[in-house]
């Protein structure tokens, strides 16, 4: 029957017989429609990607206000046009490998503190410069100056020098750290003609396709780029377009109706229904994304540690991420990594306990309720998952009192400001890169304030320890040490949900980002 | 034409540009009590306190209300709209084309709905309280009572999903085929007929009813003039000042109230740019955008006002 199978699909994948005709036969020999679309899509990857034709994303996430300059990327349509006209040094593969871009080859001194990065030969910018050593050296400086308010800022500022000599660009860093690849590997840090320092939203870099159109906030696209260095792995389709729709329904209907071929976003509680769609395809995979509830650790009552372990077993992972994400997503353990990192250790999972939380909270010894502050924009879901969390607390003797803020202002006045309220971490590409931005004493955005001296040096130490196995271990005893006296209340990691229509091959699952990472547009391509 | 209407034309046009002035002290003093403030909201959760004061001192905004206000408004008066915080770009430039594509959508609504509506309250007035007049009515005052984004998603179901006859999003840009405009923007259109529809149908068969009791139109009646001819000739000219101040209402709602609208069918105009300037406080855009809608809401009326006193006669020679 398998074999029957395999032959009906590279049919499929070669045109000879239509995707529709595909799955009714598939069905006949009894084999489930996801099963029969999964076989289809490996059949059409062993096929090679068509060339030619145009590929649209309907994609939450523009403004008007959106820039070219890629320091300036925050949301998610700069984002994925970034990586369709921007080259960068090292990108991270599905795999979480990584894969080196402009630079050959990345080399690092023993202590981790000098980094080599060898440029490639003949990589072309759009227009027609040849990619140097000296525009990489001065892209790197550039969003190391305050003033470029870059949104790399905060790692590039732990480098010292950069230098271009040659085909190498030496980069000494203040402190050792054996991660410098993985960070070179962020969104912002797109390669342009001499650093973007002589016009920062020129909008021209080494990427797969050059920009056709650029209208922020309506749509932007793009024409492929004949000279792209590695044409045979990207830039199959000859156009492609990202159209802002920021309304939910209208992005689905847009792919319903052919008008794009991808979206991001779907609602969890709208994908099973669009699921049941002709031709529509559900890409939802597991991201380092989480949602959270956030303690102060410093201030009363949440500078007691007992108090804080009540409010841990007191919340109904299971049931909220049952019924908030409608099991889109994965249960969270009250630290902020999951398996889409390199270097994660499983820890035991924490489960929901009224008794224990109930023990934990006498011993507190606070009295009356704990004021929890929520809001629509803290995350998908957030007031039902706030809810949720009172009534389970009840359950154990803990009175939650929910006060719902107003999303206009609530990054500004709540979020980083209030000792208990709720929020989301988009996640970041490495371990050391999470802890450095959320939990370390000095941390702008130690939304926790987590202020511990012998986890600031565990995270310096693991940060220079070239040794795997060490750092392994290192960030296994982090991980503990956050889950059981942190601020952190982590009840699920969420997933990336996307969709595409009929026709589009070519998808891969990718953990770091949604829509592959950005690359929809780019690696996809659409079947005769 | 004599010179009391001159006068009047100007006293209305003086009235309007004074009126103006204060709405724009209004949109002024609204901008400024917006929570948080822009240089917070352009650094958003990066914000330190030093590139906040840094960024403070950069745009002025230390500088006291009332001189922000008039360097602001000697910019409004000579054409510049001064650049976007946000983004860095200037506003007229980038207002033009939302501008433009606004009123391209409101004219071909207005279009439609305008002579629609006046025809079907004619229709209307011809067989009063009967079943025609009751089903215009009814339908008329149902697509009304639908909010708009239900009206759009019923039409984006059928239209573009189920029947694929139309785009279900609207996306224009320059230099686009006039076919293919118009093809873009036929659901929005539609949605924006509907809603506009009944409240100019009913108000054109309630005027239009209000004169049929007049002594003159029993004469034509009685001179033995057909239905039609007596609603066409005699009793539509005499009603058409209040219909002339609803239309206008409408037009003024066609242009400056379809953020809903712009938003489901994904329509680059007006609305959703002043959308996304709000949530990141761009007051610039902001005001600007403000003194635009109040400067068409009010020329509009100006207009309604003046053809009003144009097409009756005891305003045209005051006693």
């Amino acid at each position: 029957m398998s074999n029957e199978l395999e032959f009906l699909s590279r049919r499929v994948a070669s045109g000879k017989l239509s995707r529709r005709d595909f799955l009714g036969r598939a069905a006949a020999l009894g084999v489930t429609a996801t099963f029969a679309n999964s076989l289809l899509s490996s059949a059409a990857r062993a096929a090679g990607p068509v060339k030619g034709g145009t590929l649209k994303a309907g994609l939450v996430g523009g403004e008007s206000t959106n820039s070219l300059d890629p320091a300036l990327f925050m949301t998610q349509v700069p984002f994925a046009f970034g990586k369709m006209w921007g080259e960068l040094i090292v990108e991270l593969s599905p795999e979480g490998s990584l894969e080196n871009r402009i630079a050959e080859e990345i080399g690092s001194s023993d202590d981790a503190k000098v980094w080599t990065l060898k440029i490639r030969d003949g990589v072309e910018f759009h227009n027609g410069k040849t990619v140097t050593a000296e525009d990489v050296a001065a892209t790197l400086e550039r969003h190391s100056d305050e003033k470029s308010k870059s949104g790399a800022l905060g790692y590039m500022k732990g480098i010292e020098s950069i230098k271009a000599s040659g085909k190498e660009v030496v980069l000494t860093l203040k402190e050792a750290n054996a991660d410098l690849p993985y960070l070179l590997s962020d969104y912002h840090l797109i390669v342009q003609p001499n650093g973007g320092k002589d016009k920062a939203d020129a909008g021209i870099s080494a990427g797969p396709y050059k920009i056709t159109i650029n209208e922020p906030g309506v749509r932007h696209g793009g024409e492929r780029f004949a000279n792209y260095w590695q044409g045979d792995k990207m830039g199959h389709a000859d156009q492609i377009e990202i159209i802002v729709i920021n309304d939910a329904t209208a992005r689905t209907s847009a792919l319903q109706g052919g008008q794009v071929n991808m979206i991001n976003r779907v609602e969890p509680k709208i994908v099973d229904l669009i699921k049941r769609l002709p031709g529509v395809t559900i890409r939802n995979h597991a991201g380092p994304g989480h949602y959270v509830f956030i303690m102060h650790c410093d201030t009363a009552p949440f500078d007691n540690n007992d108090l804080r372990m009540a409010l841990k077993l007191a919340i109904d992972r299971e049931e909220m991420l049952d019924k908030v994400l409608r099991g889109y997503g994965s249960l969270g353990n009250d630290f902020p990594i999951n398996a889409s990192y390199p270097l994660f250790t499983e820890i035991e999972q924490r489960k929901y306990d009224p008794d224990k939380a109930k023990f934990h909270f006498k011993k507190s010894g606070h009295d009356g309720a704990v004021l929890l502050r929520t809001s629509d924009v803290a995350f998908p879901g957030a007031v039902d998952a706030s809810q949720l969390f009172q009534q389970s607390a009840a359950k154990a003797g803990i009175q939650i009192e929910l006060k719902r803020e107003p999303g206009d202002g609530y990054w500004n006045e709540v979020w980083n400001k209030q000792p208990f309220c709720a929020s989301y971490w988009g996640g970041r590409s490495t371990q050391d890169q999470m802890y450095s931005t959320a939990y370390l004493s000095t941390a702008d955005w130690n939304d926790t304030r987590f202020k511990r001296p012998d986890f600031d040096k565990m995270v310096l130490a693991a940060r220079a320890e070239l040794d795997e196995t060490k750092r392994k271990a290192m960030y296994h005893d982090m991980a503990v040490l956050v889950r059981d006296e942190g601020g952190l209340i982590l009840p699920m990691f969420n997933q990336f949900i996307d969709a595409t229509g009929a026709k589009v091959a070519g998808w891969v699952d990718d953990p770091h980002q949604e829509l592959m990472n950005g690359y929809a547009l780019a690696k996809c391509w659409l079947e005769a | 034409m004599s010179s009391p209407i001159m006068k009047l034309v100007a006293q209305r046009i003086a009235l309007g540009i004074l009126l103006l002035l204060a709405v724009s002290v209004l949109i002024f003093a609204g901008t400024q009590i917006l929570p948080g403030d822009v240089a917070q909201a352009i650094l958003g959760q990066s914000a330190t306190p030093e590139s906040l004061a840094n960024l403070r001192e950069q745009l002025g905004l230390n500088d006291p209300a009332f001189i922000r206000y008039f360097r602001w408004l000697g910019g409004v008066v000579t054409g510049d709209l001064g650049t976007a915080m946000s983004s860095g770009q200037d506003i007229a430039a980038s207002m033009k084309g939302r501008l433009w594509n606004t009123l391209f959508l409101a004219f071909w609504a207005a279009v439609v709905a305008v002579p629609l509506a006046i025809v079907l309250g004619l229709i209307a007035v011809r067989y009063r309280n009967g079943w025609v007049d009751k089903l215009i009515s009814g339908l008329a005052l149902a697509s009304t009572s639908f909010p708009e984004f239900f009206i759009g998603y019923v039409l984006v179901y059928f239209f573009a999903v189920k029947y694929q006859i139309f785009p279900g999003i609207s996306t224009v840009y320059d230099g686009m085929p006039f076919g293919e405009r118009m093809q873009a923007i036929m659901l929005p259109a539609a949605a924006l007929t509907l809603v506009v529809l009944a409240h100019m149908m009913r108000m054109t068969r309630a005027a239009i009813l209000n004169v049929m009791q007049s002594a003159y139109v029993e004469t034509a009646e009685l001179k033995g003039l057909s239905a039609f001819a007596v609603i066409r000739r005699h009793a539509f000219p005499n009603a058409i000042a209040p219909i002339i101040n609803v239309v206008m209402l409408n037009l003024a709602y066609l242009i400056v109230g379809v953020v809903v609208v712009e938003v489901i069918f994904v329509y680059p105009g007006m609305g959703q740019y002043l959308v996304d300037h709000v949530t990141k406080r761009d007051v610039p855009v902001v005001q600007a955008v403000g003194l635009i809608f109040a400067a068409v809401y009010i020329s509009l009326n100006i207009i309604a006002d003046i053809a009003a006193i144009v097409a009756n006669p005891r305003l045209r020679h005051p006693k």
